[in-house]
């Protein structure tokens, strides 16, 4: 049994007895590893006893849950109304172009994933963009390189 | 043998109060620190760190009291600090960074406290002041966030100190059940979710249920509306005011415990929010027999997890559940069956803020507020292309020109106001002819929009109506569940019209397409979600056709 396996078996031993938990449950497991896959739901399944089936329509039904490893650096880039106003989307055309990749995806370096995110509630700030809980407020599509540059940095020096 | 007077003392809400007033009022000087999620972002945390070092390295700790506080309102500023000197004027500060805190504290606050009162801000600091005379300040009046900015969410001696469970208290100890829900009727106070239900009527509907085995209390703080965000800065602000509405809720209908819903992408406010409860736990405020009387109460915190159609409350109550959050027909109304099919009633965070201040002041004080209909205040975050963005708090009835022009400070850039748009992807849009109108339930609903959760996002001259249509359908199409037909299959056709008339494609048949669709699916679809979806898109077309036929290609192009 890996470790992984075992965290979820203690999240779920640690929900079982309360009633509707399993949204609590999934997201202690992503909060823990950052997606929920196949054999975290299998041990939920087991030791929770829910049918798998009906983990998997939780799941998928909300957006918050990954089911693949996203990249180190989750970029969000917030789509709420004051965002788009300001014109987020030219940042997003910028972290697109400048990664090669689509919202909803990975760099293949698993370096980066670029996600769309519905308001983070700061539109004072906007347009908005959240990198691993980093907020960058006021973006311009020309600050884009300069925070890739920062967060490839910071990987490196780990 | 333990002395249960003295026990009973340790928690007495006055108590602490009063010691706690006390211990406030050897300070000299207060500075608070706006840390909720806008100025964080903005790296108050450093600086709330910096102050603190300096005022540890002048030996000041006795005399300058730090205060990590929730939001201030001004967002686009920050972060704000605001130093509160005895004998001083009060002085805000706009987005300060370290260097200029470094300043502030070694040329103003330090010299200040050793000057008795007598120091003047140096000159190279006067571009960081705010003005506390700006109408931002001087325009709103604040209820619901009376405590937000003046106190620290996370100190529950605090909140006391300002009065807080003094309202639950009187409620337990003088009033019956029935009372209560009496006097939240009498207040005129509606559901600031949005839907604008009498507060007082539901409470009574769920009071009337009899408690078999359990009854629930839900808050409902799924904002999801995008561009909002009045609900998180209650609860990073003053979640305790939050938890007291609860707790009266509970008590004026009988519920046995009480769940909070949050969304996920909030984890500020769930943390302040979990502080709370476990210091209301701690200060035996939560549990049984609560402030010696027969009133049992617990809580428990469920998340959200990133889906719009959540804020419907059976939707709600389905996620609270742990399943997928779908809504379902409506009757029977949670009231009868709810949460685990047991009689449920659902708030709004803003609403239960809103009942300790009522219990304690009186309906009629509340009531003095607002218009005929719509009673008291209301919290708006007013976002866009405005000069002041943030979060403010206004009477009801003030008009649209009050709110934008003289609290938002206009539209930045030599641009002109086009539109007011309310009520986020439910709601509709209000033309800058309709400026003078009162902001309340009944005038927005008359212009096709509505009051929704507190969105008010103002649009300039530069944006294009039909762009901003699809925007907003864009979104419910997303967020839609997909339970139902004229939701999941309406909005998807109503999308590709638009986007077919966006691109110059569309024909005049199918602008009458597109309000056909529409009203089937106002008619015809499950949940508010679906029969709220096509506002944005019918309220543009009310007011700005012209930018729809601009766009066709069998119109002939006239001037806008």
């Amino acid at each position: 049994m890996s470790e992984e396996t075992s965290q979820a078996c203690q999240v779920a031993d640690k929900w079982r007895k309360k009633r509707g938990s399993l949204i609590m449950a999934l997201h202690e497991i992503q909060g823990i590893k950052g997606y929920v896959e196949f054999k975290d739901a299998m041990d939920l399944s087991e030791r929770m006893n829910i049918p798998l089936a009906r983990i998997y329509e939780v799941l998928t039904f909300y957006n918050f849950f990954k089911l693949v490893a996203p990249g180190k650096a989750v970029i969000s880039v917030c789509t709420g109304t004051a965002c788009y106003l300001k014109g987020n989307d030219k940042v997003l055309d910028k972290f697109k172009s400048e990664l090669k990749i689509k919202e909803g995806e990975s760099t293949a370096d698993g370096l980066f994933h670029l996600q769309c995110v519905r308001c983070v509630g700061c539109c004072g700030l906007a347009p908005v963009c959240v990198v691993n809980g980093k907020t960058y407020g006021r973006m311009t599509p020309e600050q884009v390189p300069a925070i890739l540059d920062e967060w490839r940095e910071a990987f490196k020096e780990n | 043998m333990v002395d249960m007077a003295e026990i009973n003392k340790r928690f007495d809400i006055h108590e602490i109060a009063k010691n706690k007033l006390a211990e406030i009022e050897k300070y000299i000087c207060t500075i608070y620190c706006c840390h909720s999620t806008g100025c964080k972002s903005s790296g108050s945390d450093e600086i709330i760190a910096l102050i603190s070092q300096i005022v540890e390295e002048n030996g000041l700790n006795e005399k300058i009291r730090v205060v990590a506080t929730g939001c201030m309102g001004l967002c686009a500023q920050g972060p704000l600090i605001r130093v509160e000197i005895k004998g001083q004027k009060d002085l805000l500060f706009k987005r300060v960074d370290l260097d200029a805190t470094a300043d502030i504290m070694r040329q103003y606050v330090v010299p200040a406290i050793e000057a008795k009162g007598q120091a003047v801000l140096p000159a190279n600091l006067e571009r960081y002041v705010l003005s506390l005379d700006l109408p931002f300040f001087k325009k709103q009046e604040k209820v619901v966030l009376q405590n937000a900015g003046h106190l620290d969410p996370e100190d529950i001696t605090e909140y006391m100190a300002h009065g807080g469970y003094l309202a639950l208290e009187k409620a337990l100890k003088t009033m019956s059940p029935k009372e209560v829900v009496d006097e939240i009727k009498k207040s005129g106070l509606r559901g600031r979710g949005g839907g604008g239900f009498s507060t007082g009527m539901k409470w009574e509907l769920a009071a009337a249920v009899p408690t078999v085995d359990e009854k629930f209390i839900i808050c409902n703080g799924d904002e999801g509306d995008p561009g909002a965000y009045m609900d998180r800065s209650i609860l990073e602000g003053d979640p305790h005011a939050v938890i007291e509405g609860m707790m009266i809720a509970a008590y004026a209908i009988g519920a046995t415990s009480g769940w909070f819903y949050v969304r996920a992408e909030y984890p500020l406010a769930v943390e302040r929010l979990e502080k709370a409860i476990k210091a209301c736990k701690k200060n035996r405020l939560l549990g049984n027999n609560i402030m010696g009387t027969d009133f049992c109460f617990n809580v428990d915190i469920r998340l959200g997890a990133g889906a719009f159609v959540c804020g419907e409350e059976t939707a709600l109550i389905h996620s609270i559940e742990g399943a997928r959050g779908t809504p379902r027909p409506r009757p029977p109304y949670p009231t009868n069956k709810g949460l685990w099919e047991k009689p449920s009633c659902v708030n709004n965070v803003e609403t239960l803020a809103n009942v300790s201040k009522i219990l304690l002041k009186g309906a009629d004080w509340f009531a003095s507020f607002g218009t005929e209909t719509s009673k008291g205040t209301k919290v708006f975050a007013l976002t866009g292309q405005v000069e002041h963005s943030g979060l403010i708090e206004v009477p009801m009835g003030t008009t649209i020109n009050e709110i934008v022009n003289e609290i938002g400070g206009g539209v930045p850039m030599g641009k002109t106001l086009k539109a007011v748009q309310t009520g986020g992807p439910s709601g509709g849009v209000i033309p800058a002819e309709y400026m003078d109108m009162p902001v309340c339930y009944e005038e927005l609903k008359k212009l096709g929009s509505i009051m929704g959760s507190g969105g008010m996002i103002v649009i300039d001259d530069s944006s294009d109506m039909v762009s901003l249509a699809k925007f907003y359908l864009d979104f419910t199409v997303d967020e839609s569940c997909g339970k139902c037909a004229p939701c999941r299959i309406g909005g998807k056709q109503m999308l590709t019209l638009l986007d077919k008339i966006n691109r110059g494609r569309g024909k005049k048949k199918d602008l009458e397409l597109l309000k056909q669709i529409a009203f089937a699916m106002q008619k015809a679809s499950l949940c508010g979600l679906g029969q709220t979806a096509p506002n944005p898109v019918l309220s543009t077309l009310r007011f700005y056709e012209k930018e729809y036929t601009n766009k066709l290609l069998d119109t002939p192009k006239e001037e806008k």
